[in-house]
């Protein structure tokens, strides 16, 4: 009996657990799925909660139930891998779980800590993260009775999980405040290490006019270097300063300290991977999926959703000693709320930034891309149900595949 | 491509203003950059920084973040921004005759 094992049952380890079940024979392999918390969130929900249309219960449910019955489930904190003998010490029983495969699927976290002043007394008071469930419950609480003041929501390094959701946050903020007749006494402003409002141009170009649009203030080029919080300004190491009276917060996001302690990390112990095939570039059996690599495109579940299939198609090709397929493309695909019940759905790769055209079919999409829609704000919220009934158990969702296709784009 | 006259040099770039031929880089025309980019003087802590870049850029095939730079280089970002004021990364980068810093997704 060979061991295949996978570290982390988020949505990359989880779709990959439900996808190699039915490919892999009980006889010859047993597939052992490790996680240090029983919840699985559906994280793209975090965002809603501040601003109360979605509560902690929605987006929350055991992880154990999306793990298909066949798999050994095992719920653990894990001390380190130890790539010399294959083997995952895990801190429960301080047993040692062998491996002939290992997938590593430990995703990203935040790190507050690597801020100075970030982390003190006043986290949770007047500065909050939404990439929690904590943060956004207690945001949630904060903006109950925040109704006039300075709200800046500041990224403090790049990359980030889900690279959109800061943008999300402002424009909805901007409608939550609306909505509460309040907005006039609130300045908001989006504070970002980045020269644009985001990383591709098109999208930048759009999102900024947007921004603008809603009278929502833009600092670009601000690498943070400290929080003052008896201030109430951040400051940047070329010494500029933004005052708060609410600070939203992105930290530092970084892989996880299983990675940190096994030493297979780079600089924010993010995994090496091999940007097509997704195998580690260090050790031939460890491949490695969603926000855990190192890969230049978004730590989305789209991502991990796409990756899986080629992965899938990897691990089985890897243990027939084939060739592995040079497939993955960097294919994301994600919705961006814009306030006001609309939103915007952009779609690209490695190499083409997000472009406006029809989502998924050609002239009929029905959703378009990179451009303001009621339908996708709808799609954005039926996303959850597809999350959990689909997605997670690595079934296809029609009209769309792995790799990214041209097909109804604007492309010049 | 364009071309542009450093001095008594001419370099090939991209649009964005970079060098795209290192084997035409040299040090004199990394002082001409620097002026463009309103830096008077390229100081040993200056060059610590560009040859930094290069030996990173040359091992690794992309060019370190602020944070690698600190982490690996034993570059204190504070001074970083002092020495080259705003985007630190991207200017030296182009003073070192290297591609244009790619921002991740």
């Amino acid at each position: 009996m060979k061991n295949l094992v996978i570290l982390g049952a988020g949505t990359a380890g989880t779709v990959m657990a439900n996808h190699l079940v039915k490919k892999l024979s009980v006889k010859e392999w047993q597939i052992t799925v490790i996680d240090q918390d029983p919840r699985h969130f559906y994280q793209p929900g975090f965002l809603f909660i501040p601003f109360d249309m979605y509560n902690e219960k929605q987006v929350t449910r055991e992880k154990a139930s999306f793990i298909p019955k066949k798999c050994n489930f095992i719920l653990s904190e894990v001390d380190n891998i130890d790539v010399g003998k294959n083997v995952v010490n895990i801190k429960s029983g301080k047993k040692k779980i062998n491996y002939d495969i290992l997938i590593i699927a430990t995703g990203s976290r935040i790190v507050p800590e690597e801020v100075e002043g970030l982390s003190g007394s006043s986290y949770y008071k007047n500065i909050f993260d939404f990439y929690t469930i904590d943060g956004a419950v207690k945001l949630k609480q904060f903006l109950q009775t925040f109704t006039k003041g300075k709200l800046v929501l500041n990224i403090a390094e790049i990359p980030i999980k889900c690279p959109v959701a800061p943008l999300e946050f402002v424009f909805l903020a901007d409608w939550f405040f609306t909505k509460k007749g309040v907005r006039e006494n609130i300045d908001l402003t989006f504070v970002t290490p980045l020269s644009d409002a985001f990383t591709k141009e098109k999208t930048a170009a759009v999102l900024s006019s947007l921004l603008n649009h809603k009278n929502i203030n833009i600092v670009t080029d601000f690498s943070i270097s400290k929080v003052d919080s008896d201030e109430k300004q951040i400051v940047s190491f070329d010494e500029k300063n933004v005052e708060y009276d609410l600070l939203v917060t992105i930290p530092t996001n970084m892989g996880s300290a299983v990675i940190e302690r096994s030493g297979l990390g780079d600089d924010l112990e993010f995994v090496p991977t091999h940007r097509s095939t997704l195998q580690s570039k260090e050790h031939d059996n460890i491949f490695v999926i969603g926000d855990a690599t190192d890969l230049p495109t978004s730590k989305a579940g789209s991502v991990a959703h796409f990756e899986a299939e080629i992965l899938t198609e990897n691990i089985l090709r890897y243990i027939n000693n084939l060739e592995l397929k040079e497939e993955y493309d960097g294919h994301a695909n994600c919705f961006i709320e814009s306030g006001f019940g609309k939103g915007f759905l952009i779609d690209f790769n490695y190499d083409v930034e997000p472009v406006p055209g029809k989502f998924p079919f050609p002239v009929i999409g029905p959703m378009s891309l990179l451009k303001e829609s009621k339908l996708n704000h709808w799609g954005k919220l039926a996303f959850r149900w597809i999350y959990w009934y689909v997605m997670l158990k690595g079934l296809p969702i029609p009209g769309i595949t792995a790799t990214m296709s041209t097909k109804g784009k604007q492309i010049d | 491509m364009a071309e542009l006259k450093l001095g008594k040099y001419t370099v090939e770039t991209g649009k964005d203003g970079y060098m795209t031929n290192p084997d035409q880089w040299n040090k004199e025309i990394a002082e001409e950059i620097a002026k463009q980019e309103n830096i008077k003087e390229l100081t040993s802590d200056h060059w610590n920084v560009i040859e930094f870049l290069q030996k990173d850029y040359k091992e690794k095939g992309s060019i370190p973040t602020i944070r690698r730079l600190k982490k690996v280089g034993g570059i204190d970002t504070k001074e970083l921004y002092k020495l080259f004021p705003e985007g630190p990364v991207k200017k030296a980068a182009r003073i070192a005759g290297l591609p244009k810093p790619k921002s991740c997704v």
